[in-house]
This record gives C-alpha cells, structure tokens and sequence, in this order.
C-alpha cells in the first residue's frame, strides 16, 4: 500500500468519458482529488456526476480516459476489488440491505477485511469467533461514531429515510475507506438531518483521515464543508475551484439558470 | 416476560440466544432421540421424511431464502443425488462414502447450473433451471446402463463397515444425525461472513459488490451448498425408499420443495424444517378429510393440488413470512402478553430504490 502524504493526489481523472449509445454522458472529464480534502461536485441533472461516482466503482466502464487511485489502474479491476482499495461509497436513493438489520448490514461492510475461509466457516473454528468478535468491535465503534446504537438491531426495512441514510454512511465507514464517495448525502433529509450529516463528513474527514468525494445540490452543506468544488455540465467540466470561486463562475450560474439572454427572452414584452 | 441484557460480543454469535432456547433444543432433541421408542412403525417412517425432506429444504433455503436465486429445478440434483447413492451403495461402497460421493456429485452438477445462473435473474433463472430438471429427468430415464431407465433402480440398504443399517430406527438415527449436521453447518455458515454475503447478493447486488462481494462467487456457492445438500438428502431418500425412478424426480417434485420452504418461512432454518412437517402431513390430512367430505368432493382428482393451492396462496396473502412468521407472532404474543399489538410484525414502507443499474 503506497501511502501519499497529504495534499498529494489519491484519485487522479483523467480525460475520461463514457458514451451509452449516442449519449455522450461524460466528456473528457479530468480532475484530481488531495489525500484529505472534500471534493464536490455540482451540476444540474443529468450533467454526469452520478456516471462519474460510477466509473470510479467500476459499475461502468469508461469509453476513452483513464482513473488511477494511489497509482493503480481502476481501470484493471473488478468492482468487487474496488472496496478492497480503499474506496467506499453511498447510493444516491440508498441501497441497503433491506431485510437484515442494522447490525448485519454493517457486518457486510466489513466483508472485504474477511480472513477465514468456507470450511473454516462451516465448522466455525475458533479462528472464526475470534474473527467475528473483532469484527464485531470495529463495527461498533462506527456505530459509536454516527450514534447508531438505537438502531443496532432494527430492520433496515422498517427505519426511517434519514436513520437509513446513516446507516449506509455507516455501512461505508465499515469498509475502512481512504477514500468515501457520498452520492447526494443530503437528498431526502430535512434541515437538522443536514445539518448532523454536515457535522459528520467534517468529522469523518478530520478525524478519521477519509479523503471524501461527494455529489450534492445543497449549496449551503457543499460550501460548508468542500475544499474544492467542480462543476459539470452535459458531461462537461464548467470550474474548478474554492466554493466561491465556483459558484460566481459564470459559465456556472449560466448552466443553472440560463444566459441572461435567454431570461430576457422570457420577459413578456412590456407595451 | 424475558429481557436479555447482552454484555459480550459472544452472546450475539451464540446459536442460543438464552438459558430458554438452550431447554426447548434439549427438549426437541430429546424428543427425537426417544422417537424409535416411542413411535409405531408408520410415525417413525413419517418423521425419517421430515428429516429427509428438512435436509433439502436447508439447502434450497440457502439458495432461495437468503441468497434470493430460485431453483424450479431443485428435484434434479435430489435425483443425481439419489442415482449416485443407489448405483455407488450397489457396487459395494460403504455408506458414509457413497453419501459423500452423491453430495459432491451433486454439487458438481450445482455448479455447471450456477454458471447460466449468474447471467439470469428472476423468473427467466426459473426458466433455466426448469429446463436443467427436465433434462436430467430424461437423462435419467434414457441412461439404461446406469440408471435402470424407466424401470428403476432398487437400491440396497445403507451399510458400512460390515454393519447394516436395515431396522427403520437405526436408518431413522442415521437421517438425525445428518439433519442435524447439515442444521449445524447451515447455522454456521449463516453467523459468519459466507452468509451475510448471501444476504447481501439477496437485497442489492450493487452494494454487495461495491462492498467487495464477489457476485458470481457468491452464487456459485450457494448453488453448490443448495445442490450438494439435494444430494445428501436424495440419497438418503433413495435408501428410505429402496427403489428409485425418474418421475420421483420431475417438476411436480421440484413444485414441492419450493412449496415446501415457501410455507415454511422463506429466510429462516426453522422454515426447511416447518415446511418438511407440512409437506409431509398434509397428504394425511387431506386423506383424513376425505372419510368426512361427501363422496363427489372426496373422490374428485386434483383434490390434493387444489388444496396445496389454497394453502400457498393463503400464506402469500395472509402470512408472507410462513408458518415461521405465524410461530414468531404466537411466541411474542405470549411472551409481551398482554402488550401484543396487531402492527408489531407490520413491514415499514419500503422507501424507492436506486434505478438498477443492470
């Protein structure tokens, strides 16, 4: 494992797109994220920042480009083995395991730290209980972390949207990620449930030292906890830079809410 | 009322949750253990099929209960299994190898099945393996040499190491101590990391994989778990039966043990077990209500089937968790008595889905 000092590129972007069809849904994009930081990125719907998140598990596979996290070849690699890396994600609308509980769905998180074998499972050796034991105590203490302990023996089926989007930040936490991928962490939460979601990636990245890369709409939680901000548009990067920086970027506000030309277009002609 | 005060990791991995389970286990499997003493002739055969079919269950459970692959075509590997035992027992081999042999046998074939398996889902994996049993059934008949054909195969009774196991209570205690083997294993398998990545490959494959599960592995797996226990359990009814044909093993069989986990409970142990119950009591009872219904209705054909199907719709309508469920609702009745309420076992909505992205 090739440790890189802080600041020094983990995930590096380069030139990649992916075409389904006749969409181009990404186009050329190129971007790198610091060991450390929170990089978001923005866009309007359907400006590809999903199709990135699933380039980079290797759900997808990118037309042209190339993707290296801490120097190896995403590209070569199964999406099992993705985990394995150190890459961790969340869904967009939340796919966890509906019928185990809370508890089960985080011991699964812990599935690519697994050191026993079939047969050593079979007859649950020793070696096996030790195992599960600390397995058992590394998902507490995420558990810990995201005050989840309520909840430890519910089913995921019957909790509610804002429990369940924890708990899939939690699920990804178990994997021991260096690097999170948090598709919309905010959507469907109300306002305190954002604002404890904010507090937890600022936590996640301060104090367990995980390099988060997340899509979100919420301007107020992106410029609250991002370092960097890129913005995409039709499969295309807009800007890259500080939040301010991106969202006075014209050809940004252009993207969201249309030139100015077209606004006066609108305007019914006075008389 | 019992409250558990959990203090250790360990309690959690248990296979007993409390002091209550460790004495209604005792009790079952003194109960069991007593059977060939107790029981007539007729009893003890009908619970050597619970046993046998219980063990079957187990496997197709594993595979369609918690890791979510559905076999139409489970009779066939209980056929392999049953064939190799009856064609390796009459060449001689002793019976701990010959059910070994089967179960490898078996899963061997699991294995070839999971390969198309891994490209399927749903109902067109139900194709697959449909047309998988109908071609081993006729495998079956049309390989004379080995098989005996449409004319069957009698099958010696288990022996091993110059001792025959031909007294129903002896063959009774050799199924037991499969049964509860093959629970053992299951119960393991299912505490440990190989199971809750079937759980995982269940509820969302795309997870799973972005977890580090690998999809076909997993799948391969249970395949070869659910069939190889097919094997075991087919052997087992070959030596119980002493004379095997292909139409044992045909769709209507593979009907049933999907029936059977389907009533029983679908993601529970105690599911394979329930279900074997039914399944083996129900052609009693239908039999019993014959001698009390009026002569068209008791004499009309089809009655059995017409019966099943009351039952299967009526648990997917009223009791989708199976006699398993119903039992879980009964015992937390008694045990919050009088606090039960009618929504404790209600399902929360289940909130949309990411679009799928296969």
């Amino acid at each position: 494992m090739t440790a890189t000092p802080a600041g020094e590129p983990l995930l590096e972007v380069r030139d990649l797109s992916v075409r389904f069809g006749g969409v181009l849904a990404v186009n050329g994009v190129g971007f790198e994220v610091r060991r450390g930081e929170v990089f978001t990125l923005i866009g309007p719907n359907g400006a590809g920042k999903t199709t990135v998140f699933n380039l980079i598990s290797r759900l997808y596979t990118p037309t042209t480009g190339e993707l290296r996290f801490e120097g190896t070849d995403l590209g070569a690699c199964a999406p099992h083995e993705i985990a394995r890396l150190g890459i961790a994600r969340t869904f967009q609308n939340i796919e966890l395991f509906e019928h185990a509980s809370v508890l089960q769905n985080l011991l699964i998180g812990r599935h690519g730290h697994r050191r026993t074998g079939f047969w050593q499972e079979l007859f649950f050796t020793p070696a096996v209980r030790r195992a599960e034991e600390a397995t058992r105590e590394q998902v507490e203490r995420v558990i810990e972390l995201l005050d989840l302990q309520h909840h430890r023996e519910s089913t995921v089926a019957g909790l509610p949207y804002g429990v369940r989007k924890v708990v899939e930040l939690a699920r990804a936490l178990c994997t021991e990620p260096r690097l999170l991928l948090l598709d919309e962490p905010s959507s469907g939460l109300n306002v305190e449930e954002t604002d404890d979601m904010a507090f937890w990636i600022d936590d996640i990245r301060r104090e367990l030292g995980v390099t988060v890369l997340m899509v979100e709409h919420d301007m107020a939680l992106v410029s609250r906890v991002s370092d960097r901000v890129l913005a995409m548009s039709q499969g295309e990067v807009l800007a890259l830079g500080t939040p301010a920086e991106v969202q006075a970027h014209p050809g940004v506000v252009e993207a969201y809410l249309g030139a100015a030309a077209d606004v006066a277009g609108l305007r019914r002609p006075r008389p | 009322m019992r409250f558990l005060f959990k203090t250790s990791y360990a309690q959690d991995i248990r296979l007993a949750r409390h002091g209550g389970d460790v004495a209604t286990y005792a009790a079952l499997g003194a109960a069991l253990l007593a059977a060939p003493w107790v029981l007539e002739d007729y009893g003890l055969a009908q619970l050597t099929f619970v046993l046998i079919y219980g063990v079957i269950g187990l496997g197709l459970m594993l595979l369609a209960g918690y890791t979510g692959q559905f076999s139409l075509g489970h009779a066939a590997f209980v056929g392999v299994g049953a064939y190799a035992q009856g064609a390796l027992t009459n060449a001689g081999w002793p019976f701990p190898l010959a059910l070994a042999a089967a179960g490898v046998l078996a899963a061997a074939v699991g294995v070839v099945v999971a390969v198309p398996a891994l490209r399927l889902k749903g109902i067109y994996l139900g194709i697959a393996t449909l047309a998988f049993g109908f071609i081993v059934e006729e495998g079956l008949a049309r390989w004379e040499s080995v098989t005996g054909g449409n004319a069957g195969m009698h099958v010696k009774a288990p022996a091993m190491f110059g001792w025959v196991l031909d007294s129903a209570g002896s063959f009774y205690g050799l199924c037991l101590g499969v049964a509860v083997a093959a629970t053992l294993g299951c119960l393991n398998l299912l505490r440990s990391p190989t199971g809750r990545a079937f759980v995982a490959v269940r509820d969302s494959e795309v997870s799973a994989q972005s977890l580090g599960i690998h999809l076909a592995r997993t799948k391969t797996l249970a395949f070869a778990i659910a069939s190889a226990l097919a094997g075991v359990g087919g052997a087992l009814y070959a030596h119980k039966l002493r004379f095997i044909s292909p139409d044992q093993f045909n769709i209507l069989q593979s009907i049933d043990l999907l029936l059977m986990i389907v009533i029983g409970g679908l993601g529970s142990v105690h599911g394979a077990f329930l279900g074997a119950i039914f399944l083996i009591t129900m052609p009693q009872l239908i039999a019993a209500a014959k001698d009390v219904l009026p002569e068209a209705v008791a004499q009309a054909p089809g009655l059995q089937g017409l019966v099943y199907g009351l039952v299967l719709i009526g648990f997917v309508l009223f009791e989708p968790q199976g006699l398993y469920g119903r039992w879980l609702k009964v015992r937390t009745w008694f045990e919050l008595f009088p606090f039960y309420r009618r929504g404790m076992f209600r399902r929360g909505k289940s909130f949309q889905k990411s679009e799928r992205l296969r």
